[in-house]
């Protein structure tokens, strides 16, 4: 019981940060083409100042959680992601100095540097969390003790790039409507125009990539056993379409709660579909790591629940705290202050 | 090389560099904070511009130390593998519960502080970067805990073929955690009020707007001199729970080959680590190293031949980065206490300004070294007593890791100088001097 409390609250972790932090990574991925002036760029660059290393500790934290409710998994995971996960950190130091750095030099060379960093280090991210999950889901050479048997050019096959494409899809919409929420005028019909035309896009590719999962994956076990669970793949669908009825009302905070709502139903879709298994073993089942076999001791799950349940309420109250603060778009005021990016 | 080596050489190099970054953020955060207080409590702007610019260079080095640290949390993964399956019932607790309880606090605030000048309250803002502030000094805690159960395991068993948690307490207070604790706070607010000073003599020195940067001197100087002075006590009783815990780092720190009743402390050593001796052994004061290191001037002193080679840690390198701590430790209360002194006319001391703009990089070594001293004596130990550092590495290819290590070198590199530059960049630029009418009525109405 207490692992599968668990193994729901690293699904919830997970989907929370792709939630949040989606549209930052979307945001740097798509800004430097929506942006055509130096204003566009920082506007983009300060629609998501306030919120983006907030969003981050999420990734920390459902690092951290697998470290602590299920250590073998994290050990084997990590270990067998190596360069993917190395990547993927290099990538958002680069992102994060690009925020903090740009403004802080007045030439135009030092600016293009920092842009063309951040876009690498949004795109990088979105694309390698697409690409690890879908092999997640689909399963990895490991053996029974763990060890992987595989290079990166394995974890990049075709169901693994479609998970990727997946998600930097979904983080490009997110992220375009985001900035349609904080920009102002051209720029934010830009914005959402582009959400509109990539939404397209990502519909094509959603329903390849949920017919996929049929034949690469296991996941549908779960579903086809309980099929009160097709509630979630049902609302997340339906959470995408009510994404493009919104962009066509130009109602940009509905759009962006509802695109929230795809990235948290997709999320959980996996996640479901995956349960008991954390990371399932593609040689053989028996080798795959499940709650059960990789949980840490009752005590500390218990105590680490006690931590969880007291503290991430807290976190999501301060938090939403702080996006209320920010809500309104990014004005030329705050772009005059000497803090703004 | 071996993959243990190679792994073990890029998470050095991992810590070093986020603790480049560390220190200055815990110190400064409650500068800042201080400052920012100042400036609730009196309303005088020049307060105001103090947070502001000094706020300024701390937001600079607060991002890269952020993202350092995860680069640090990861590798427990993706190197140490059977380190984290062995003992992350316990360890990887600890890191979760630093997450969870401080890293979103800090990171949420510093947003919220940098972007909401005008859309808080003052006071509400001040609390911003009080709350940055305990949370990364928190957050410090969760990760030296987590670092003493490495040098001093307690609260498990072993079940499970794994280390189990069974006293919960016992980990997150145990004294050696809270003397790590204490020692390193201290030391990152010497650093910090080092910095502070360094950066205002330089700005005196040129007489830059000298009444902005005196009133920060004189900041930092009271603040330098407390916790230079109080680390002397706290890294004294931190020593001492060292040799009680970890005898065989202590002889390795101070060199001691042969198991001696009342052992004298040399203030001049030099260790001899193939012969199993000292080359040279100069300037002994009797007894001093037992009275210092057990409290008891009689104690015995265990020597490192106790141990048979393949235990002990590599002595000379512990045994230099130890003893040059000390005697920078043993500098920055001379430089503190004189800084204190001329901290109401500091320009009357331009060669004192001139040492402590030179003395800046200092207690970035001391820490970069005490840090070595304690990760460095626990070998062959990655737990100690427990697990051995060799035992714990991933299977890795060679490979592998000798390009990571190569990309974080690089990477790290250019990042160190990139935020070097931006910190001196911003450093030395002045802030304009306040209106000499302005002050008396701003600080008038502070009082409804």
């Amino acid at each position: 019981m207490l692992e599968t409390i668990w193994f729901l609250l690293w699904g919830v972790l997970w989907a929370v940060y792709f939630m949040l932090d989606g549209f930052d990574l979307g945001l740097g991925t798509l800004g430097p083409f929506l942006a055509r002036s130096d204003t566009d760029r920082r506007v983009v660059y300060n629609a998501m100042g306030p919120f983006w290393d907030g969003n981050e500790v999420w990734l920390i934290t459902a690092g951290g959680v697998t470290f602590a409710a299920f250590p073998t998994t994290y050990a084997v995971m990590f270990n067998a992601l190596y360069t993917p996960l190395l990547m993927l950190l290099f990538a958002l130091i680069l992102r994060a100095v690009a925020l903090e750095f740009r403004s802080k030099v007045d030439t135009e060379g030092w600016r293009k540097l920092w842009d063309a960093c951040l876009f690498v280090g949004s795109f990088v991210p979105a694309l390698l969390l697409g690409v690890a999950f879908a092999n997640i889901f689909h399963g990895i050479p490991i053996d029974a003790e763990g060890e992987f048997h595989g290079n990166l050019l394995t974890l990049l096959n075709g169901y693994g790039l479609l998970g990727g494409v997946l998600f930097v899809l979904l983080f490009l919409v997110h992220g375009a409507l985001w900035l349609a929420i904080k920009a102002q005028g051209d720029l934010e019909q830009r914005a959402g125009h582009a959400a509109g035309r990539i939404w397209w896009v990502l519909l094509v590719i959603a329903v390849a990539f949920l017919g996929a999962t049929w034949f690469a994956t296991g996941l549908y076990g779960n579903y086809l056993e309980n099929p009160a669970l097709f509630l979630i793949p049902l609302v997340t669908v339906a959470a995408l379409l009510a994404v493009q009825v919104f962009i066509m009302k130009k109602a940009w905070w509905a759009a962006w709660f509802a695109s929230s709502l795809t990235i948290v139903g997709a999320t959980l879709f996996g996640v479901v579909g995956l349960y008991p298994n954390l990371f399932p073993s593609s040689m053989d089942p028996a080798y795959s790591l499940t709650i059960y076999n990789s949980a840490s001791s009752p005590l500390t799950l218990k105590i680490m629940l006690g931590i969880a349940l007291t503290f991430v309420p807290i976190v999501i109250v301060y938090q939403i705290w702080g996006y209320y603060l920010f809500k309104d778009k990014v004005s030329e005021d705050d772009l005059a202050s000497e803090e703004a990016y | 090389m071996d993959p243990v080596t190679l792994s073990r050489l890029q998470f050095a190099v991992a810590t070093y560099f986020h603790f480049l970054f560390v220190p200055l953020t815990l110190g400064l955060s409650v500068l800042v904070a201080i400052m920012e207080t100042q400036y609730v409590r009196t309303r005088d702007e020049e307060y105001k511009k103090m947070t502001k610019f000094w706020g300024k260079l701390f937001v600079i080095n607060f991002a890269l130390g952020v993202v350092t640290g995860i680069t640090l949390e990861f590798q427990f993964g993706t190197n140490w593998s059977r380190y984290s399956k062995y003992v992350g019932d316990i360890f990887g607790s600890l890191l979760a519960i630093e997450a969870t309880t401080s890293f979103f606090l800090e990171s949420t605030f510093i947003g919220i502080w940098l972007f909401g000048w005008k859309r808080l309250s003052p006071k509400a803002h001040a609390v911003c970067i009080w709350l940055v502030a305990v949370a990364s000094n928190l957050s410090a805690y969760w990760i030296l805990s987590a670092n003493s159960w490495m040098q001093h395991p307690v609260g498990y068993v072993i079940r499970n073929g794994r280390a189990e948690l069974n006293d919960f307490w016992a980990v997150v207070a145990q004294p050696y955690a809270i003397f790590m604790y204490l020692h390193v706070i201290s030391a990152a607010y010497i650093l910090a009020g080092f910095f502070v000073l360094g950066i205002s003599a330089y700005h005196i020195l040129r007489k830059n707007n000298i009444p902005f940067f005196k009133r920060s001197f004189r900041m930092a100087a009271v603040f330098a001199v407390i916790f230079s002075i109080a680390e002397l006590g706290i890294g004294d009783l931190h020593g001492k729970q060292m040799m009680k815990a970890q005898p065989a780092k202590a002889a390795a720190a101070e060199s001691v080959w042969e198991t001696t009743k009342g052992a004298p402390m040399y203030l001049l050593v030099i260790p001899d680590e193939a012969n199993e001796r000292n080359k040279l052994e100069l300037f002994g004061i009797p007894k001093l190293l037992s009275w210092v290191a057990l409290g008891d001037k009689d104690g015995v002193y265990k020597g490192l031949k106790e141990w048979p080679r393949e235990e002990r840690p590599p002595v000379a390198l512990t045994f230099w980065t130890f003893r040059l701590m000390v005697g920078l430790g043993m500098l920055f209360i001379l430089l503190s206490c004189l800084a204190w002194w001329k901290r109401k006319d500091p320009e009357s001391a331009p060669m004192l300004l001139k040492v402590l703009v030179l003395a800046m990089p200092l207690p970035y070594l001391a820490l970069e070294f005490g840090w070595t001293v304690t990760e460095l004596g626990r070998q062959p130990w990655i737990v100690y007593g427990v697990m051995k550092t060799s035992d714990a590495v991933s299977r890795l290819a060679v490979s592998q890791v000798g390009l990571s290590l190569a990309a974080f070198i690089l990477f790290y590199t250019v990042l160190g100088i990139v935020c070097f530059y931006l910190i001196a960049k911003y450093a030395r630029k002045v802030p304009e001097p306040a209106p000499q009418v302005g002050q008396e009525p701003q600080a008038a109405t502070a009082g409804n």
